[in-house]
C-alpha cells in the first residue's frame, strides 16, 4: 500500500485515489498535426524512476494533486495542488509539515 | 572374465559423450538407460563467451526473446545471434504469468495471430524435444450481465470465422465442466453464459522459457544471462550494436524483447513508445486434490482461476490502478482477490494462499501487441505484452525471426505496426485481452 501525502487530506491509502496518468502539455488544437496530436495522446515516458503525475483524490477532497513518485520504490517526495507555479519538492514537503489546518500545503 | 562395473561402464559412456558435442535427446528409454547406467545428464544449454559483433542481437531472455532466437536459427539459418539479458532465463513476465494459452480474440487481426501461436505450442513439446505440459482442458468466460453476453457471442462469431473452437454456452452446462461454480441465481454476480473454448488450456511457462533457450542453444545461439544492455548505438538513424556490462557488441539488427522494461530498452535508442508499465498480480493457494480441470476467467469480477497439476489454484487478476515498476505484492490486491474468487467458488474459502507475486505489463491503448520496424534501421520491437505476452510467445517468435532474416514484416504481424498509433489505427482488442474493464 502506497501513502498518498495530499497537500489538501494529508497522507492517504492510494485506494483513495484515481490515478491519472503523467504529467503532459496538451498541444494547441488548432495547430497541431495529427501525429502531433497523437503522440500527445498516445506516447508516455513511462520511466523506471522518478515521474511527475497527477491524481485525483477521489475519495477525499475530489481535488486534482500532482505528485512526484518514483515508480520502482513507489516513495513519494512531494505532493501539491495541480496546475499554477511548479513548487521546489522541498518546499512542498514542508508545508505538508503544518499538518493540522485540513487546508496546510494548500499554498505550496 | 571379469565383470565391468555399471558405474564403470557410466564412467567411460560420459567420456565418449563429451568428447563428441551433441545435445542429450529426453526421451523415455534415454531416461530408463541413464538411470540403469548411472549416467548423469548433460548442461541443457552452454555458456559462451561473449562475442564482439553478431549478425543480430536480442534483448531479453524470455520466451519472446528466446523463441525469436529460436526460428531465427531453426527456420532461417541465422545461428550468429546473441540473446541477452539483465538477469536470468525467464526471469521477467515469462515466468510470472498464469500460464493460460488461448486464441478466442475479438478482432480478425488477433484471433489468426493467437490462433497461429496454440498451433505452435500443440507441437512445440515435439518440436523443441521439451516437454511443456501444454494442457488443452478448456477455457470458460464467465458473462454476468447482458452486455458481457453480448460480447461473447461476437467474439464466438468472430472465432468461428476465423475457424476457432469457440461458443457462447449456459449455466446447466457451465456447473457440468465447473462443479464448484455458484451458478445460482442468488449469488451476487450470476453467471448468464460462457463464452466456451475447449482448445485454451494452460502450459508450464518454465519449461517452455527452458525448452526454446536449450534448442535454440543447441542450434549454436548465444545466450548471455546477466548482460545488461546499457546503451544501444545509432547513426545516421541506423543501429550499430549495443553496449553491456560486459563489453560492446557490433550488430546490424537489434530486437526488443523486454515487456515490462521496454520503455527503458527503447530510451536508449531515443525510440518513444505508447506504453504504460502496471504491475499484475497473481497468487496460488496451497495444494488440494484436482477438482478444477477448466481455466474458469471472470471479466466482471477481474479474476481467472485454474488448477495447476500439483493441486494449487492459480488467481490473476487485473493489471494495480497506478503504473509502477514494482514487484511488491500489496495486501489489498490479496483481499480484492479473494473475495472476488469467493463470489465465484464460495465452497473454497478454507483455502489458504501460499504465495502471491507481481510481474509487469507494458500496457498499450488499444491492448494489442506492438511489432515490427521503428523509426530507428534495424532497431525492431516486440513489445506492448501487457497482459496477454505469454500466449503469444511462438507466434511472435516466428514472426519476428522471418522480419529480422528477410527484412519484410509477416502479414500475420502487419496490423500491430508501431506506426498505427500515430496513422490512427488501432487494433481494439480490450474486450477479449484483459479483465480489467
Amino acid at each position: 500500500m502506497i501513502r498518498i501525502p495530499c497537500p489538501h487530506c494529508d497522507a492517504r491509502n492510494s485506494t483513495e485515489f484515481r490515478h491519472v496518468g503523467e504529467a503532459a502539455a496538451r498541444p494547441d488544437p488548432s495547430t497541431a498535426t495529427p501525429e502531433r496530436w497523437r503522440a500527445y495522446l498516445y506516447e508516455r515516458a513511462n520511466p523506471a524512476g522518478w515521474t511527475s503525475e497527477t491524481w485525483f483524490h477521489t475519495m477525499g477532497c475530489r481535488r486534482y494533486i500532482t505528485v512526484e513518485r518514483h515508480t520502482v520504490t513507489n516513495e513519494i517526495r512531494s505532493a501539491r495542488p495541480a496546475g499554477g507555479t511548479r513548487a521546489e519538492p522541498a518546499a512542498a514537503l514542508s508545508a505538508r509539515g503544518d499538518a493540522g489546518s485540513p487546508d496546510a500545503g494548500g499554498q505550496a | 572374465m571379469t565383470q565391468t562395473p555399471l558405474s564403470v561402464v557410466g564412467r567411460r559412456a560420459r567420456s565418449l559423450r563429451s568428447a563428441r558435442r551433441g545435445p542429450a535427446r529426453y526421451s523415455a528409454f534415454d531416461l530408463l538407460r541413464r538411470g540403469a547406467l548411472g549416467r548423469d545428464w548433460p548442461r541443457s544449454f552452454t555458456q559462451p563467451e561473449l562475442k564482439g559483433s553478431y549478425d543480430a542481437v536480442v534483448i531479453g531472455a524470455g520466451v519472446h526473446g528466446l523463441a525469436t532466437a529460436y526460428y531465427l536459427a531453426a527456420n532461417h539459418g541465422m545461428t550468429n545471434v546473441a540473446v541477452l539479458d539483465k538477469a536470468y532465463i525467464g526471469g521477467g513476465g515469462s515466468g510470472r504469468n498464469t500460464a493460460i494459452v488461448r486464441s478466442n480474440y475479438l478482432t480478425p487481426e488477433g484471433v489468426r495471430f493467437y490462433d497461429r501461436s496454440v498451433k505452435l505450442y500443440e507441437n512445440l513439446a515435439v518440436d523443441l524435444n521439451f516437454n511443456v505440459m501444454f494442457s488443452q482442458r478448456g477455457h470458460l468466460t464467465l458473462a454476468h450481465n447482458d452486455s458481457s453476453l453480448r460480447t461473447m457471442r461476437w467474439r464466438a462469431e468472430v472465432n468461428k470465422l476465423q475457424g476457432i473452437d469457440s461458443e457462447v454456452i449456459g449455466p446447466e452446462h457451465i456447473s457440468r465442466l465447473v462443479p464448484y461454480l455458484d451458478v445460482s441465481a442468488e449469488a451476487r454476480y450470476p453467471v448468464l453464459g460462457a463464452l466456451y473454448h475447449p482448445p485454451g488450456g494452460t502450459i508450464r511457462h518454465d519449461a517452455v522459457n527452458w525448452g526454446y533457450a536449450r534448442a535454440a542453444d543447441h542450434l549454436g545461439v548465444h545466450i548471455h544471462q546477466y548482460t545488461e544492455v546499457t546503451a544501444i548505438h545509432v547513426e545516421a538513424d541506423r543501429v550499430t550494436g549495443v553496449s553491456t556490462n560486459r563489453g560492446d557488441i557490433a550488430a546490424p539488427v537489434v530486437v526488443n524483447c523486454t515487456a515490462g522494461w521496454a520503455s527503458t530498452v527503447c530510451d536508449l535508442a531515443g525510440v518513444r513508445l505508447p506504453l504504460i508499465t502496471h504491475p499484475l498480480q497473481a497468487a496460488v493457494t496451497e495444494p488440494v486434490k484436482v477438482f478444477l480441470e477448466a481455466v474458469v476467467v471472470s471479466g466482471s469480477l477481474h479474476v481467472y482461476v485454474s488448477q495447476t497439476d500439483r493441486g494449487e489454484l492459480v488467481f490473476g487478476a487485473s493489471v494495480d490502478p497506478y503504473p509502477s515498476y514494482s514487484m511488491r505484492g500489496s495486501l489489498e490486491f490479496t483481499e480484492e482477490l479473494a473475495g472476488h474468487v469467493l463470489e465465484l467458488m464460495p465452497s473454497i474459502a478454507k483455502l489458504r494462499v501460499l504465495r502471491q507475486w507481481a510481474g509487469l505489463c507494458d500496457m498499450t491503448p488499444d491492448y494489442s501487441p506492438i511489432m515490427g520496424v521503428t523509426p530507428v534501421d534495424g532497431f525492431l520491437v516486440d513489445v506492448g505484452w501487457g497482459t496477454y505476452g505469454y500466449k503469444a510467445g511462438p507466434v511472435a517468435g516466428e514472426a519476428m525471426a522471418e522480419l529480422v532474416a528477410t527484412g519484410k514484416t509477416p502479414e500475420i504481424i502487419s496490423a500491430f505496426d508501431l506506426a498505427r498509433f500515430a496513422e490512427g489505427r488501432l487494433v481494439g482488442e480490450k474486450g477479449a485481452a484483459a479483465v480489467g474493464h
